[in-house]
């Protein structure tokens, strides 16, 4: 392998790793208060407020519906608004963003309702608030669940960062297209889509071990 | 004596038509071990959702040292649960904190500081008999231990109340014996009251020392443990829950008992006595005041309520009139069951 290659490959390894992580945090920023109102407005929940929990999981479902290639050119000229261009690494979180938010938002939301609602009584009984409940009970007790469903999303995102290299977002998708689709080149192709696989591989292997370490058993 | 600590005045709930608790009155004073005990949907869970206030009835009161429970707004709702611990059946334990975390919960909600908590911790901890296991993971410890620290959470706080939901139901027979002990202990030593729910008559005959009998959300009855317990039961539902605790014909004798008496048959009488009687030594007076044979059948003396209690089925070779009379000072309910021929 020529230097060049390994140059290419690696800035583009970073640059998927940038898009991957940055857009990942900002779908817990996002996704996990968006998934706390949604189970805290459920008929049974700490806030009950079914009209609410209904309205967050339609606009919640309607962008998950929305095919990421379109979001990313639906979402251009907002972008430019937001990072001032609508070209590079940083250009490509604002839609990876918008589209983790809502992902993680559900998977989130399954997590947090699997919680034993007996432990929320537990809570309740000595004298919590709501907010004690979700800081000392939901969160903490969902916690491994919530780590699993973000190695899922981040794992989703690596392929959703793949298909921005498109719009000219760098990264090992817009290398993999760019020189091994567009040009033959399969030794870059094969290169591409190993270190891509070692890079999902190794997001899971810590996502699993960080999780099985939060489940205290 | 008797300052009623719990006063609960004739409350109802109902879910969706259906009455739970129907017109519930009854008083808990200071220091006394109340068992409630009832079959499952006779609205024992809802009684205890309302003692604890989660949740409230529809009508009626529930006085609470001096608070009701049942008009006070949540702000102070929260406070004065502070001041009711809450002992489960599955225990209920936080998954993700360890042992000393899940017993520093109740302190950090009332906002206890750091260095206080850690003192108190240690001291819980002593109390319920698990000094070593602070570091350990709920999920490490056995049913009984599990059950040990949901005792020591809901202590935390120095709670005027405890509120225990089957809290043995989940447990085997030995670790029962021990977490009765652990309850009673706490009972005696802190003076704390303490009221139980139950399906288990077991749990009610060893630790409660009064006791209400729940009936499709009625109080069918109420009273010290000893006083229903030793007397004959007046509703069927007490009966029914009594018999599974009480000596019983044993079945090939229950085959040849019969109604009437004939030449040479033997009685089988039952006989129930507490306090100053369950002491008296009544098999050997029998034989050696009266000459007749006496057989213990079934039954004996156990304690209610830390108080000796015998119950038992005895067979008799003779039955003469001066027996009755001596029988029947120690026990005026007692009941003759039938008789059986001698060769048995």
């Amino acid at each position: 392998m020529s230097r060049l290659i390994f140059d290419l490959i690696l800035r583009a390894t970073w640059e998927t790793a940038q898009m991957v992580l940055i857009s990942g945090l900002v779908a817990v920023i996002g996704g996990l208060p968006l998934a706390l109102v949604m189970v805290a407005t459920r008929r049974d929940g700490l806030l009950p407020c079914p009209p609410v929990a209904r309205l967050l999981g339609l606009v919640i479902d309607m962008l998950r519906a929305i095919p990421f290639i379109i979001l990313l050119v639906i979402l251009i000229p907002v972008t430019r608004m937001i990072v001032g261009t609508s070209l590079g690494t940083t250009a490509a979180i604002v839609p990876l963003s918008l589209a983790a938010i809502p992902y993680f938002a559900r998977i989130a939301e399954v997590s947090l309702r699997e919680v034993d609602p007996a432990l929320v009584d537990a809570v309740r009984t000595m004298g919590g608030t709501r907010w004690m409940i979700v800081r000392h009970v939901l969160i903490p007790e969902a916690l491994p669940g919530l780590v699993a469903g973000l190695t899922v999303t981040l794992i989703t995102l690596t392929g959703a960062s793949a298909m921005a290299g498109a719009v000219g977002a760098g990264g090992l998708g817009d290398v993999a297209i760019r020189y091994g689709y567009q040009r033959f080149n399969t030794e870059i192709m094969t290169l591409v889509v190993l270190v891509l696989i070692v890079f999902v591989a190794l997001l899971q292997t810590i996502g699993n071990a960080i999780s099985n370490h939060l489940r205290h058993t | 004596m008797d300052v009623a600590l719990v006063q609960v005045s004739n409350i109802s709930r109902s879910f969706g038509g259906h009455l739970a608790l129907d017109d519930i009155s009854f008083t808990v004073a200071q220091g006394e071990i109340l068992g409630v005990i009832g079959r499952s949907g006779a609205g024992k869970s809802s009684l205890l959702r309302c003692l604890g206030a989660l949740d409230r009835p529809d009508t009626g009161h529930i006085m609470i040292e001096g608070h009701d429970l049942t008009t006070l707004p949540l702000s102070q709702l929260i406070g004065l649960r502070r001041r009711i611990g809450f002992v489960f059946q599955h225990f209920n334990l936080l998954g993700s904190r360890t042992v000393a975390g899940n017993i520093s919960l109740p302190l950090e909600i009332a906002g206890m500081p750091r260095a206080r908590r850690a003192a108190r911790i240690t001291e819980l901890l002593s109390l319920v008999g698990l000094s070593d296991h602070g570091h350990k993971w709920p999920a490490q410890l056995s049913g009984g231990q599990k059950q040990r620290v949901g005792i020591a959470r809901a202590l935390a706080n120095a709670p005027a109340l405890l509120l225990c939901d089957e809290a043995t139901s989940a447990l085997d027979p030995e670790t029962t014996t021990s977490i009765l002990d652990l309850l009673a202990r706490i009972n005696r030593e802190l003076g704390l009251t303490i009221i139980m729910i139950t399906h288990e008559m077991d749990v009610i005959r060893r630790i409660a020392t009064h006791l209400v009998v729940l009936d499709h959300g009625r109080v069918v009855e109420n009273g010290p443990t000893l006083d229903i317990l030793g007397a004959d039961a007046r509703s069927p539902v007490t009966q029914a829950l009594l018999s599974e605790t009480q000596p019983q014909v044993p079945p090939a004798i229950r085959a040849r008992l019969a109604d009437t008496d004939c030449a040479g048959a033997r009685i089988v009488i039952r006989l129930r006595m507490g306090g100053a009687a369950a002491g008296q030594p009544v098999l050997s007076t029998l034989g050696r005041r009266f000459g007749v044979d006496a057989t213990i059948l079934a039954g004996g003396t156990s304690e209610i309520a830390g108080q000796p209690f015998t119950d038992m089925i005895v067979c008799l070779s003779d039955y003469p009139a001066e027996i009755r009379d001596f029988l029947h000072g120690l026990d005026p309910s007692l009941k003759v069951l039938g008789y059986v021929p001698a060769d048995l």
